[in-house]
């Protein structure tokens, strides 16, 4: 390669000296030089765009103002700016297992992702509000308080534990989510893993379906 | 000079009065215009990028007066038309009205557009808007075959590339054809809307077939011989359809074989190949080779291409000044012509326009598109299509960042899971990005 690129460059010299009388010559190696410089590597790009700038892009897919209409996608407005920055690089990083976000992710700088992380830190969450019946999201409320409460604080609904808002998210998300954490897709702290299989030991599925019904229920 | 394009000899020629208006327009630090009074912005088209681009012009500034001059009072979505097609959704779920536009403040005009001034727009109405800059985001217009038209399209051979009557058209001739009918699709050739589109209904039609009318075909003349997501997709039609066996469901004809349509006739309900060969078919739906929207050319704004060269950065046109083009009608080097990347291409033109209007440079951009196609309902089976881009340094082109996007992988067993759930994304994908678009 880069003996390629000295026989060019010397090439281009010899042209260059000569470039009065060898004018269609020199077009020719100018050329050759275009796409010598072409597949030389990709294009420098513009970087720098803002936050907001970054985040337009996001909304798309994940609502206006990043409040998600739902149910497989989650709102992503009002996340701390550390858990949203954590959230990116993991999937940046193939660290969780995606169908589209990895490839996605990929796009953007540390910087970057910073930037629409403050972004989005600074935009209200609108909750889901979805239904349900009283009785489960009475249960799911309990259960929330039993194995998650230590974390994910006041129901799910605090963004400064760093662990992501839950009340009010999206119950298809949540599945999602869940499953990940239940099958490795997702990194798991050893804390969580134990909390979920207790849960499930001592109130199975249901259980974990009643806490997933009683955050969704939030707005 | 609406009916051609603007040069510089045009330029030079406009009255005096005009040529200071169109001369402060031309430089980008001039004075805030909307410090002098309030800077008016037309939009030519409400569907995904003008509506889109309405929105975010308005959410950039405020005092920015926006007018949205749209010819329908609904729109419906050309994407996940084929779950209407494929009986998966009704009709009504594609519609979109302009109410949550009007409730930002920005006055939605039902007009249709007849040409475009240096600083306003005229409409069908007699109505005349002025404007210190213009987007238009007119979408496609169709080249037909021989024997194909628009008036024929509404009435027998579908194109269904702009969805509403002929979605629903197309939809009921399938429901009532013939068990043991064929079904014939011509895809279009390269540069069209939505470049998966016709494979995603080849897949949900033959779904709709297989659940429904099992001993049907459905026949794909494309004058390609690859297309968008192809490996995914001849995969698919393999898993679910029989795709390369004696009992498939799709039969492709590619452009090597001959699969180039050349002609149609309605009245036999065949379509000749640039083969010579002639196929039969119970339902045909031939989607044309595209151009720029029917007001583009008007407007001048259109190159020998038939689409609207335009500045990456701003999306303002080469050819005039102060005009912006979006979405499938410009030629955005680099991004496909698909619905998020009009909605993409729309925000950067909004950001560039807020800028420019405030008397400030337009600031560094970034663009995305993400697609996704359902290959199968049952089972659930959708994949999908993704890549953030910026723009090059020379502004030549817009470049996927390196290492950032492509394809689903493959469908292994293990991503049968994640592709069953990219078919909720994908409707999750379609709350979003259309309440994005029309804040409905």
């Amino acid at each position: 390669m880069q003996l390629k690129t000295f026989a060019i460059s010397a090439l281009s010299v010899a042209i260059i000296v000569g470039c009065v009388v060898l004018q269609p010559a020199e077009e020719k190696v100018a050329l050759v030089l275009t796409k010598a410089a072409a597949k030389s590597g990709p294009p420098k790009l513009i970087s720098g765009a803002s936050g907001a700038m970054l985040a337009n892009s996001c909304e798309g897919c994940h609502g206006s103002d990043g409040n998600s209409q739902g149910p497989a996608m989650p709102t992503i407005a009002g996340m701390s700016k550390n858990y949203m920055v954590e959230v990116m690089e993991e999937f940046r990083d193939d660290e969780t297992k995606s169908t589209i976000m990895g490839r996605i992710a990929k796009g953007y700088t540390d910087d970057e992702i910073k930037a629409m992380a403050a972004y989005y830190a600074g935009i209200p969450f609108n909750g889901a509000g979805q239904g349900g019946d009283a009785a489960t999201i009475a249960t799911g409320k309990k259960l929330q308080k039993k194995y998650c409460g230590t974390c994910h604080h006041d129901g799910g609904a605090d963004a400064d534990d760093d662990s992501g808002i839950l009340a009010g998210q999206w119950p298809t998300y949540l599945h999602y989510t869940l499953q990940d954490f239940a099958n490795g897709d997702r990194a798991i702290s050893q804390k969580m893993k134990k909390k979920i299989a207790q849960l499930l030991a001592e109130e199975g599925q249901a259980g974990l379906d009643a806490i997933i019904t009683y955050l969704s229920s939030q707005r | 000079m609406n009916k051609k394009q603007f040069n510089r000899r045009d330029f030079l020629k406009v009255s005096g009065a005009t040529l200071v208006t169109v001369a402060t327009g031309f430089s980008i630090y001039t004075p805030s215009a909307s410090a002098k009074a309030k800077a008016r912005v037309v939009v030519v088209g409400g569907g995904m990028g003008g509506a889109t681009a309405a929105r975010y012009i308005k959410k950039g500034d405020p005092k920015i007066d926006v007018t949205l001059i749209e010819a329908n009072p609904i729109y419906h979505t050309c994407f996940m038309s084929n779950f209407v097609i494929a009986g998966e959704r009704k009709l009504d779920y594609l519609a979109h009205g302009y109410a949550g536009l009007i409730a930002e403040g920005i006055n939605v005009v039902i007009d249709t557009v007849i040409g475009i001034d240096d600083n306003a727009v005229k409409t069908r109405g007699g109505k005349s808007y002025a404007f210190d800059r213009c987007v238009v985001s007119p979408g496609i217009d169709f080249k037909f075959v021989e024997g194909h038209s628009e008036e024929l399209a509404n009435t027998s051979i579908t194109h269904a590339w702009k969805a509403g009557k002929q979605t629903q058209l197309l939809r009921n001739q399938l429901m009532s054809m013939k068990d043991g009918g064929v079904v014939i699709i011509g895809p279009p050739g390269d540069v069209f809307r939505c470049p998966p589109g016709p494979y995603e209904r080849t897949s949900l039609i033959a779904g709709y077939l297989k659940k429904n009318k099992p001993k049907s075909k459905v026949l794909v003349l494309d004058p390609k011989d690859k297309f968008s997501k192809f490996g995914l997709f001849m995969e698919g039609w393999k898993t679910h359809y029989g795709y390369g066996s004696d009992n498939s469901l799709i039969t492709w004809v590619n452009g090597e074989e001959g699969g180039a349509i050349e002609k149609v006739s309605a009245s036999d309900m065949t379509v000749t190949s640039v083969a010579e060969k002639d196929f039969k078919g119970d339902v045909i739906n031939i989607i044309p080779e595209q151009k720029a929207g029917a007001i583009a050319f008007t407007a001048g704004l259109t190159d020998d291409s038939g689409w609207c060269p335009v500045d990456l950065h701003t999306f303002e046109s080469t050819i005039r000044k102060n005009i912006h083009v979006i979405g499938d009608a410009s030629q955005a080097k680099g991004m496909p012509k698909s619905g998020y990347a009009a909605s993409s291409e729309a925000k950067v033109c909004a950001a560039g326009i807020v800028a420019l209007l405030n008397g400030e440079a337009p600031g560094s951009p970034t663009y995305v598109n993400t697609c996704y196609s359902l290959i199968s309902f049952e089972p659930k089976d959708a994949i999908s299509v993704a890549a953030v881009y910026k723009l090059a340094e020379d502004k030549s082109k817009i470049v996927k960042v390196p290492g950032s996007g492509g394809l689903t992988p493959g469908g292994d067993a293990r991503n049968a899971t994640y592709r069953a759930r990219a078919a909720e994304y994908a409707l999750g994908w379609y709350e979003n990005i259309t309440s994005n678009t029309f804040n409905d």
